[in-house]
């Protein structure tokens, strides 16, 4: 999906190149994640999925920093870090549908997205599970000297587990290029972060000594600007960072949460959505600086429209499974 | 026999777990060891004393306690080029890094539609009678047996114990490796030339005709004596070592319990819902017809081990108590 080619160009031609795939990438997130709320409330998708709606510009401007060889562990909310990664929507949806042709061939679903060929290492429902899977990858990068980064995305209910303090320590000693990717919606799933989260949140890593960093979570450019940064440090043998990204869960912990009353109001979360929306922070930003203009956000609106709508039809036309590869990949 | 005596040696059980290393790491390049005290200090057992002057601190790489930490840096490891082992000091310690064997790596393949890959090895103790407590004691293995994606080795000799674990390195999978700390100082036979050990295929340690006693790990030393007790007032037995739970021969362990139409099943692990549980179940069924009596399991009491002596010691089977019970079941008939 890389829209930066080798012509030769000025810095300002690549840079508006990367914003303008960077707007291109949150739209297609938030349309995929419209289609799965359709699908599950058509009763066409099993189990439940957790959208990413309202946190794309953390994926997206992270991911926007990386290389293809680059990896990432993602989260059970995880369709945006795939297809910021580079996952294609209609393996992503038939994987949500639980089809032969998914990426996982129907046995890891919504939350288990793994992809090798865009270095996803797969999205893991333990919440802080991947840390030290992370922090390995990025053992193996210094390792075997293949330059690669390695971003470890996870929410701040993940805080909570200790398995990720003990990562962020092996990765502060070994100095390994990691960076620590925390998005903070605001809810470990039903409870405001504030009661589950004693102290400061960037003091944590600071205490490691590891390089800390918060960030607006909705203004990808920012993010971008801010990650791009950590990811070279960490590429230079500098070592691991951490970057606490703020942001927001606009729809609830998963698509059936609808009644949210009891944990947050209408008014905070309408509050988000009209003054915080990443796409549109980021639309306006183009318009504002004329870089873009309505007619063109559109046009790739329509786009990805139509590209999700045919994944979606693919995917509900790809054959299930065939039950007897439930026995199939339990060892290689 | 000149040729077998310039070939094999006699090696303790943890000079051939190292030697297996070391073989191994210098076969392999991506082949890495990652534990508390595993560098200098070869760890407390002096398993790997020496490793770390031939492979450097880049290969053989102490870690913080840590135990999920590095066991879960293991597993990203593995699936990113490497092949670690892990070194876990006290199978006890297991129930850290529980998330990280059962959860990640032995899901990882399966969940990810067979296409990200988890050589790991987890070498772990088990084991009681070391006057250690209830906390440094227990011999763990039922559980990561329990869970599909993992596969589990218990060696009970130095040539099983190198053979092995040269295995469950070469293995794509995650591999729980279970050494007995109180048989680090015996010593058998290890050829020089290299050798492996395939999982899933039972040693039969011992050929008998009246009783078959199924033994794992610690406790094939003990069916052993045991057997050579019940030679005394004629009773042949045969001892059958699994040599890894999963995968699990059972065509071996049944074609015994067929031939010698009794069984007992003796596994330092708990009994309830245990190894002894599983491999009494496997015969009963493949060998119905042809048993003469139940199919009887001995393992620990179902106590956490407990630290004096003389409680240790009843906590566990012996020779004399494998005997009593073997002799038993072969009047029963």
């Amino acid at each position: 999906m890389a829209t930066v080619t080798n012509r030769s160009a000025t810095h300002s031609e690549i840079a508006l190149a990367r914003v303008i795939h960077m707007y291109r990438q949150m739209v297609a997130i938030r349309l995929f994640e419209e289609r799965v709320n359709d699908l599950y409330t058509r009763a066409l998708m099993p189990g439940l999925a957790h959208l990413y709606v309202g946190q794309e510009a953390v994926a997206v401007g992270i991911c926007e920093a990386l290389g293809v060889d680059d990896y990432i562990t993602s989260t059970h909310r995880g369709h945006g870090h795939c297809l910021a990664k580079g996952a294609a929507p209609d393996r992503m949806f038939a994987e949500l549908l639980g089809k032969k042709t998914g990426y996982c061939k129907g046995k890891g679903g919504s939350m288990h997205i793994a992809d090798p060929t865009t270095g996803n290492l797969g999205a893991n429902a333990i919440v802080a599970g991947s840390a030290a899977l992370a922090t390995g990858a990025a053992f193996s990068s210094k390792y075997l000297r293949t330059n690669r980064v390695v971003v470890c995305f996870f929410g701040e209910g993940a805080l909570g587990q200790g398995v990720l303090y003990e990562a962020m320590n092996l990765a502060q000693l070994w100095k390994l290029p990691v960076v620590y990717a925390c998005e903070n919606n605001l809810y470990n799933e039903y409870t405001h972060f504030s009661e589950t989260t004693a102290g400061d949140i960037l003091a944590r890593p600071t205490a490691f000594g590891l390089a800390a960093e918060s960030v607006d979570g909705q203004d990808v450019r920012a993010v971008y600007a801010a990650a791009a940064p950590l990811v070279e440090r960490a590429r230079q043998g500098n070592g691991p960072a951490f970057l606490l990204c703020n942001t927001y869960r606009f729809r609830g912990h998963h698509v059936g949460d609808i009644s949210r009353d009891y944990y947050r109001s209408k008014q905070e979360e309408q509050r988000w959505i009209s003054e915080r929306d990443p796409v549109r922070i980021l639309g306006e930003w183009l318009i504002e600086q004329r870089l873009a203009d309505q007619a063109r956000l559109d046009q790739i609106s329509l786009e990805l429209t139509s590209e999700m709508h045919a994944a979606v039809e693919s995917a509900l036309a790809a054959p299930y499974p065939d039950p007897a590869e439930a026995e199939g990949d339990v060892y290689a | 026999m000149p040729e077998i005596e310039a070939t094999v040696r006699e090696l303790s059980f943890g000079e051939a777990v190292r030697e297996a290393l070391t073989e191994e790491m210098r076969r392999d390049p991506r082949v890495c060891i990652f534990g508390e005290d595993v560098a200098e200090a070869g760890t407390p057992f002096k398993v790997l004393s020496g490793l770390v002057d031939e492979f450097g601190k880049e290969r053989v790489i102490d870690t913080p306690i840590s135990e999920a930490g590095f066991t879960g840096v293991g597993v990203g490891a593995a699936m990113t080029g490497l092949r670690p082992v892990v070194d876990i000091m006290f199978g006890d310690f297991l129930t850290l890094v529980m998330d990280q064997l059962v959860n990640q790596a032995a899901k990882v393949h399966y969940m990810s539609g067979g296409t990200w890959k988890v050589p790991l090895v987890v070498r772990a103790t088990l084991g009681a009678t070391r006057r250690s407590a209830a906390q440094h004691s227990q011999s763990l293995h039922a559980w990561p047996s329990h869970i599909p994606g993992l596969k589990v080795a218990l060696p009970s000799t130095p040539y099983d114990a190198k053979g092995l674990l040269k295995t469950a390195i070469r293995d794509d999978n995650p591999v729980v490796f279970f050494e007995d700390k109180m048989m680090y100082r015996m010593k058998g036979p290890v050829p020089a030339d290299e050798y492996t050990v395939p999982f899933g295929a039972a040693d039969i340690k011992r050929e008998g005709r009246d009783i078959t006693i199924v033994a794992t790990s610690s406790m094939v030393q003990v069916a052993l004596g045991a057997a050579a007790l019940l030679e005394e007032v004629g009773i042949s037995a045969e001892v059958v070592d699994p040599r890894t739970t999963w995968p699990l021969d059972e065509r071996t362990l049944i074609e015994s319990a067929k031939k010698t139409s009794r069984a007992i099943v003796v596994d330092e692990g708990y009994g309830r819902y245990g190894v002894t549980a599983e491999i009494a179940s496997v015969i009963s069924h493949g060998a119905f017809y042809e048993l003469d009596a139940p199919v009887t399991r001995m393992g620990a009491m179902h106590v956490p081990i407990p630290f004096s002596p003389p409680l240790e010691d009843a906590t566990v089977p012996t020779e004399r108590s494998v005997f009593e019970v073997a002799r038993k079941l072969c009047r029963r008939s």
